[in-house]
Parts: structure tokens; sequence; C-alpha cells
């Protein structure tokens, strides 16, 4: 699961309004390289919420990148790649999701998170 | 990956016949998921008469509900990358955690990625990825069963549609309208005993516009893919194009609802 992934789930249980972002369990993180596109980047970067990749970014270890963000960064290289790094390359492999409500954990297995929910959570 | 990885790569997903989607051979399988059927294949038929508009449409996020064995978004992405499209974020999700899993594999065989998220359609994804979703393809559960085996675990929740197999695809009719962008485009899986004209009037109240891209009949079913977006006052871009790409497809005019019946 790619950061970017992390930045657009959020706890789907019955009731629950503040379900994002889920808090990052890691117990097994992996790097992927991935081919660079900064025209990508730049398109989505509008949507992505800062402060939770910062979070997860480094709950992955990764401490690069800055407090804060905003458009005009998108024209500095070296923005661009750590951006770039953190949203797409730092993959969780084992590990949870948790939601910030309620404490439920989400598995994450085989990169794949299980947003699953019990009959009662419906 | 390097600039002249991604060359590399490219041309070797370009040679021979297999540059347009997934080969069967590299599909992973799993007795608890649904194998590449008909209506697989029509899909991706459906994404092949229209790729070269996808390519020109340059979508950013394309998304795939119920991915199965991952044989669809999987050639989606190939279609894509063996066209130069860099760049485009896929996401795949399925109810069954088999599924998702035999995905992964089939897309890593192929050397290509989507993220995977195992939920009921798109629960968990619906409230951030609203409106982002460019391109949003779905071979749903589509038979027509009793209402108890809908959403059941393993491989019935593959085919099990409810009464008159429209339970879940009336749920996801409403969950795409949610996440497709502005510009975004869709593609559905239906058979007739769903009720494809039904589906179409629905979606244009909402907005939509459709046609059928793929029409085909087996001796047990006759299924259609169509094709929705949300409509302006102009026709959407290419038009004439397409007609060369796929002699079956035909506009969704009023005329032609007579022929839904007819099946
Ligand atoms: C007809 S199969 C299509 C599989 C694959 N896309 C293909 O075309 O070969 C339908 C898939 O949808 C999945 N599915 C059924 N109900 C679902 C739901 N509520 N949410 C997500 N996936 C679902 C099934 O597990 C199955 O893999």
């Amino acid at each position: 699961m790619r950061l970017l992934t992390h930045n657009m789930l959020s706890s789907n249980i019955k009731g629950v309004t503040n379900g994002f972002p889920l808090q990052l369990e890691v117990e097994k993180m992996v790097v992927k390289e991935v081919a660079f596109n900064g025209d990508f980047l730049k398109n989505i970067f509008p949507k992505i919420e800062w402060k939770a990749l910062l979070d997860a970014a480094v709950a992955m270890g990764c401490g690069d990148l800055p407090e804060n963000a905003e458009a005009t960064m998108l024209d500095n290289e070296e923005f661009l790649r750590k951006f770039h790094h953190a949203l797409l390359q730092l993959h969780l492999e084992e590990g949870a999701l948790i939601c910030p409500e309620t404490g439920r954990r989400f598995p994450v297995s085989k990169g794949i998170p299980n947003m699953l929910l019990h009959e009662d959570e419906v | 990956m390097t600039k002249e990885h991604d060359e590399a790569n490219n041309a070797l997903v370009c040679s021979g016949n297999s540059s347009r989607c997934a080969q069967i051979r590299l599909v992973a399988s799993d007795p608890e998921v649904y194998e590449p059927c008909d209506d697989s294949f029509a899909l991706v038929d459906a994404l092949l008469a229209e790729r070269a508009n996808l390519v020109e449409f340059k979508p950013n996020l394309c998304m795939e509900i119920g991915c199965g064995s991952g044989y669809v978004i999987t050639s989606l992405a190939i279609m894509l990358a063996s066209q130069g499209r860099t760049g485009v974020h896929y996401m795949a999700t399925d109810l069954n955690e088999v599924a998702a899993q035999v995905t992964c594999k089939t897309l890593e065989a192929h050397g290509v990625h989507a993220e995977i998220v195992c939920t009921d359609i798109a629960s968990g994804l619906d409230r951030r990825l609203v409106g982002m979703v460019d391109v949003m393809v779905v071979n749903p559960p589509y038979v027509p069963t009793p209402e108890e085996e809908v959403g059941c675990h393993g491989i019935a929740a593959s085919w099990a549609g409810g009464e008159h197999g429209r339970r879940v695809i009336d749920r996801i009719l409403l969950v795409v309208q949610h996440l497709l962008s502005i510009r975004g485009w869709f593609y559905l899986v239906t058979l007739t005993a769903n009720n494809p004209l039904e589906i179409c009037l629905m979606m244009r109240e909402k907005g939509y516009e459709s046609r059928i891209i793929v029409q085909r009949s087996t001796e047990e079913e006759s299924l259609h893919v169509l094709k929705f977006w949300r409509s302006k006052d102009s026709p959407p871009q290419r038009e004439s194009n397409t007609a060369n790409a796929s002699s079956d497809s035909s506009y969704f005019t009023l005329p032609r609802w007579a022929f839904w019946r007819g099946r």
C-alpha cells in the first residue's frame, strides 16, 4: 500500500465522524522504485492532505518532507523528488491502519488494506 | 526506475500480440476467485475499442470495482502504458480477500501496478476520493439470484446479484456518481436481465449520457458494455474515431431503445 492510498482512506465504521487520517502501525515496509512523473505529482498535489502524508511518512521512517507544502513548491525539483518518494515509493507491506476515533484496527497484509466491516459496524 | 528502464519496459510490452491486454497464462487464479470469462473479455474488448479515446483522454486516476483475477485492471494498465501513457494511477477493490491477492499477483506478473483495497464497493475510499476518478470500470455481480446469496464470502459473490441482478449494481451506480470526476468515464457490464435501459434512464436523470460500446450474445446470456459520461451540450470527444475501432458500437439514441425489449 502506497501512502497515496493511505491518504485516500478513512474509517468507514458507522457513526464515526472523524475517521481521517488513519494511524499507521508499521510491521514491515518496503521501498519500491516507481518511475518519476512530475505531471502526475502536480495533478495530485491539490488532493493530498499534507499533514496526513507527513505523519504517515514519519511513521514509515522517512523524515524528509517539509512541515508544510504549497503549490509554489511544485516548481522545485528537490521537493518533487521527496514528494514522489513519500507518496509512491514507500509501501506498507504488513501492519495496520487504526481508526482515530474508535481505535479499530484495519489490517494490512501483503500490501493490501482490509476495510471490510463486521456486521455491527455497518 | 530510470528513463531507459522505462523505455525498455515499454518496448517489452509493445512487442508481440500481448501488447494489448493481459495474457491469460499470466493471470493468477484460485478456486475462490472469478476467472476471466465472456463478460471480462467483453469489458476488455470495450476498453480496446476505446483505446485511442482513452489515450487522448489522459486519465490521472483509473479504478476498478470488483477486480476478481485482476484481468481487467491489468489490461487497462498495459493498454495505456503501451501507448506511452505514463503517470496514471490505478486502483482496484474487491470484497473477496483472495481476489485482492490474486489481482496483485496478476499485476506483478505483467510488470504493472495498481493499488488494491479489500472493501465493499469503495467503502473507506468514498470520502476522500470524491470527484477524482477519471476512468471507472466495473464487471459487477449481475446474475439474478436469491437475495441471500448477495455479498456472501468467496466465489458466489462474483455473480450473485439478487433481484434482476441489480442488488449490487444499483449500489455501485450511486458510489460511482460520487467518485467520478467531472470529465470522468464509466464502463459497466450488464446483462439483459438487469434492464440496461432502465439503468441508462436512471443515470440520465443524474445527468449522465450513455452509449453501448460492446454488445454480445452467447447461448446463455446477452451482454452489453455501457459507457457513461456526464452530459455537456456537446458530444463527447472523438466520437468519429470510436466507430472504426469497434464495429458493434452504437449510439444510445431514442429509437434504439426498442431493441432492449426485444431480447
Ligand atoms: C463478475 S466478477 C468480475 C471479476 C473481474 N473484474 C473480471 O472481469 O473478470 C465480480 C467481482 O466483484 C466482486 N464483488 C462482488 N460484490 C462486491 C462488492 N460489494 N464490493 C466489491 N467487490 C465485489 C466479486 O468478488 C468478483 O471478484
